[in-house]
């Protein structure tokens, strides 16, 4: 009963509009990169949404490790300086 | 509903990692794949996120069963597409489902050979083209009921694949509310055929949302871990208050001598569904269940040697291609 092979699973990203970012919606399972996307043509998008597909191969990205969270962002949070609010600027200056 | 008696499985974790990530649910975050879970919380979600996936699959065939018998073009076209998105419902919901480290094939499997459920309302036959409006209104419907507040639940690939399904079942339920609409201002025998289905229909959509669980342990620990957000029993009284006005709307009586609006608890009174035949139902001994199973392992077997041929294929391209690249 088992098939020899699973067909290889890939991640799907849509462009919603012109002038959007590509945003990843799900994934499908594709023999080859042109049948991901036909695929995904008719699973991602039978509504309109998008106006480009990208597929990649789920075994080709590489992830940040989720326990690794503290010492990859907590640098971050204490260089409040990096935001505009951090300045105060006086009143009279006016918009800035 | 579309995953029924979800059983929790037992977890015997460390319990300072069970409470940080309760902490975490509680606090609202999404619990991702790489994230540390609760062996029985995984477990969990592959049956429930699995057996959600089976129904959307195997729900394809009750309205399957009337697209090339449908009354016009229009219809035909309405159910296909209906029919289509149940395909990639269930398309979504296994690929929540393997994130958690369960294959396609597996699951497919488990199908087949009984491990895993679907739910019961789809061992139903339909019988008339009224079934298709009672399926969409009825059974659509209860299904809507369940999985609006899933898109909160804690597990981000099921909440994800939850608010893509929501955003297209609201035209599921309105195409078969909008059949019935059309048998009902039909012929009288039209109308009697509204009135047969619904006649049929209204008891197991009732069971979708399964027995009462409120005092049941499975549900609590589910409850907690948000892969539950309501009680069974919840589900089914907003189910019959929202429907009974639209039943009233379309002329046709809902079955149940015992229905009655009660002032007091702003609910309706209405019977439950005969428990002992939804039992039999998930046994296997409802009116279509080998049928559906046997439809489901024709498909995966008749369909074997265009995956592999498909596979078969690809590698051949791919050598071609990589040998062109090489002088
Ligand atoms: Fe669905
Ligand atoms: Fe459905
Ligand atoms: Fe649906």
């Amino acid at each position: 009963m088992t098939a020899p092979k699973e067909w290889p699973l890939w991640e799907v990203f849509i462009r919603g509009q012109h002038g959007m970012s590509h945003r990843h919606v799900g994934s499908l399972h594709a023999v080859d990169a042109e049948h991901a996307i036909r695929n995904a043509r008719d699973v991602y998008t039978r509504r309109n949404e998008g106006v480009s597909i990208w597929v990649v191969e789920a075994a080709q990205i590489t992830a940040s490790n989720p326990s690794k969270k503290g010492p990859l962002y907590d640098p971050a949070k204490d260089k409040v300086y990096r935001h505009p609010t951090f300045y105060d600027i006086p009143e009279e200056v006016g918009k800035m | 509903m579309y995953a029924q008696m979800i059983k929790s499985e037992a977890t015997k974790e460390d319990p300072e990692m069970l409470a940080a990530f309760q902490a975490r649910i509680d606090a609202g975050e999404k619990i991702e794949p790489k994230d540390w879970m609760p062996e029985g919380y995984r477990k969990t979600l592959i049956r429930q996120i699995g057996q959600h996936a089976h129904s959307e699959i195997v729900g394809q065939l009750p309205e399957g069963n009337w697209i090339t018998r449908a009354p016009t073009l229009e219809r035909k076209a309405n159910l296909l597409a209906k029919v289509q998105d149940e395909a990639g419902h269930g398309l979504y919901l296994y690929c929540a489902a393997e994130t958690l480290g369960v294959s396609r094939d597996e699951l497919t499997e488990m199908l087949l050979d009984g491990r895993m459920k679907y739910s019961s309302i789809f061992n139903y036959p339909t019988l008339t083209w009224a079934d298709m409006g009672a399926v969409g209104w009825l059974v659509d419907g209860a299904a809507i009921m369940n999985q609006v507040p899933l898109q909160r639940t804690s597990y981000g690939p099921y909440a994800r694949a939850m608010v893509r399904i929501c955003k297209e079942e609201s035209f599921h339920q309105r195409q078969g509310f909008h059949v019935m609409m059309a048998m009902v201002k039909g012929t009288k025998d039209q109308k009697r055929m509204a009135q047969d289905a619904l006649n049929r229909f209204w008891y197991p959509a009732l069971m979708m949302f399964g027995p009462s669980d409120k005092d049941s342990v499975h549900s609590a620990q589910n409850m907690a871990w948000k892969i539950k957000m309501n009680t069974n029993d919840e589900l089914r009284q907003k189910f019959v208050d929202e429907t009974v006005p639209q039943a009233e709307y379309l002329g046709l009586t809902v079955p149940d001598d015992t229905l009655n609006w009660n002032e007091e608890t702003g609910h309706y009174n209405f019977a439950e569904p005969d428990w002992s035949e939804f039992f039999d139902v998930v046994k296997g001994n409802g009116p279509c269940n080998t049928d559906r199973i046997n439809t489901r392992q024709k498909a995966w077997d008749a369909g074997k040697w265009v995956r592999e041929a498909m596979v078969a294929h690809a590698e051949k391209k791919r050598a071609r291609d990589s040998r062109s690249v090489r002088p």
